[in-house]
């Protein structure tokens, strides 16, 4: 089990204010449609993810927190900008990452899915910090890794290895 | 057609505490032209200026932000138009320093050089106001009422290239400066 409404409670409980997201079928009625509807987010829906790592760190400029909400393919496509920002320039970037295609009951690395299998190797090899949140146990890291990403700083990613029950 | 450094230094006398976000050429020129440490350098990837001025703007929404982008940064980020028009700060400022070439890359042309309507992009975005100059008399009579309107705004500059400034790219990766970016962004209060 992976509570939906546990995952938001960490969020609220690490400071974050703005969820930065293109939608995800992952975590779209877990995450995405409850934060939609909390007055306590601001949510901005971008267009491409790299959008949303860029506003992230405009954002944290200002002690602003945010959640970047993707899909691992939306990892893959802002990669350029995750180096950069959250690696080369250390800022606060925080991403969670719905690993779509991801077979139930399976580690990343025992997927069939090239897409899913490559995420967290992608994220070791950029010296991105990476945790997998598969169940309910692995929730408090979320709320401990956003405080150090910001007190550091730098970035954390979080992969999400099952969809988050609404 | 207007030289881009002249149009800056037309901008500059506009200036008083914004915080701007100039990318690549327009960051070389203001550096010198407007020195401040409200300048952001910090936009890395190609493309993604806007991007991060609308966070800069949602951050601190009592601060005035100009974008200087350029256009082929823009078209490597034309959702952003789309991003901005929706979220709609009002303290925002986007300039479009447009020469129709990748300047530090050789001077190739840009896809659609000769075609492509960025006034026409933002407008359809949903940018409340969208401004052409080609003209530098127009540009210095008409930009303090441009600058006084609530954004999002859009203001596409015709430029060419004007004097060579030093393309410092130590200053635009600097961690000093991006430290120094974050004291002024968050004076005390």
């Amino acid at each position: 089990m992976l509570s939906g409404k546990c995952i938001i409670d960490a969020l609220k409980t690490s400071g974050i204010r703005y969820i930065l997201s293109v939608p995800d079928i992952v975590t779209s009625d877990g995450l995405l449609w409850p934060v939609s509807r909390d007055p306590d987010f601001r949510l901005v829906r971008v267009c491409k993810e790299d959008e949303a790592v860029s506003i992230a760190a405009g954002l944290s400029f200002g002690g602003v927190r945010s959640l970047v909400l993707i899909q691992n393919t939306g990892f893959m496509d802002s990669i350029n900008a995750i180096r950069v920002m959250a690696v080369e320039y250390n800022l606060p970037i925080c991403l969670m990452v719905g690993l779509q295609g991801l077979e139930p009951g399976r580690l990343p690395a025992e997927s069939g899915k090239y897409s899913v299998r490559i995420c967290p190797p992608l994220a070791d090899v950029m010296e991105l910090g990476n945790h997998l949140i598969r169940n309910d146990d692995d929730i408090p890291v979320i709320s401990g890794e956003i405080e150090r990403a910001y007190a550091a700083p730098g970035p954390v990613a979080f992969f999400l290895g099952r969809s988050p029950a609404a | 057609m207007m030289k881009r450094d002249e149009c800056l230094q037309v901008l500059s006398r506009h200036y008083t505490d914004q915080v701007v976000v100039p990318a690549y050429q327009a960051a070389f020129e203001w550096m010198v032209i407007c020195p401040s440490d409200l300048t952001y350098l910090t936009t890395g990837a190609m493309g993604q200026a806007s991007s991060h001025a609308l966070g800069l703007a949602l951050a601190r929404p009592d601060k005035a932000v100009w974008v200087l982008d350029g256009d082929g940064s823009l078209l490597m980020n034309l959702g952003s138009l789309v991003t901005i028009a929706s979220v709609a700060p009002e303290n925002f400022h986007h300039f479009l320093c447009h020469n129709g070439v990748y300047e530090a890359n050789g001077s190739h042309p840009i896809p659609g050089q000769d075609i492509v309507d960025f006034p026409g992009l933002a407008r359809s975005a949903g940018y409340p106001h969208c401004h052409r100059f080609d003209d530098l008399d127009d540009f210095r009579s008409r930009i303090g009422d441009v600058l006084g309107l609530d954004g999002p705004v859009f203001i596409e500059l015709i430029v060419e290239q004007g004097a060579v400034y030093p393309q410092d790219y130590v200053q635009l990766h600097s961690a000093e400066r991006r430290a120094r970016f974050h004291a002024a962004f968050n004076p005390p209060a």
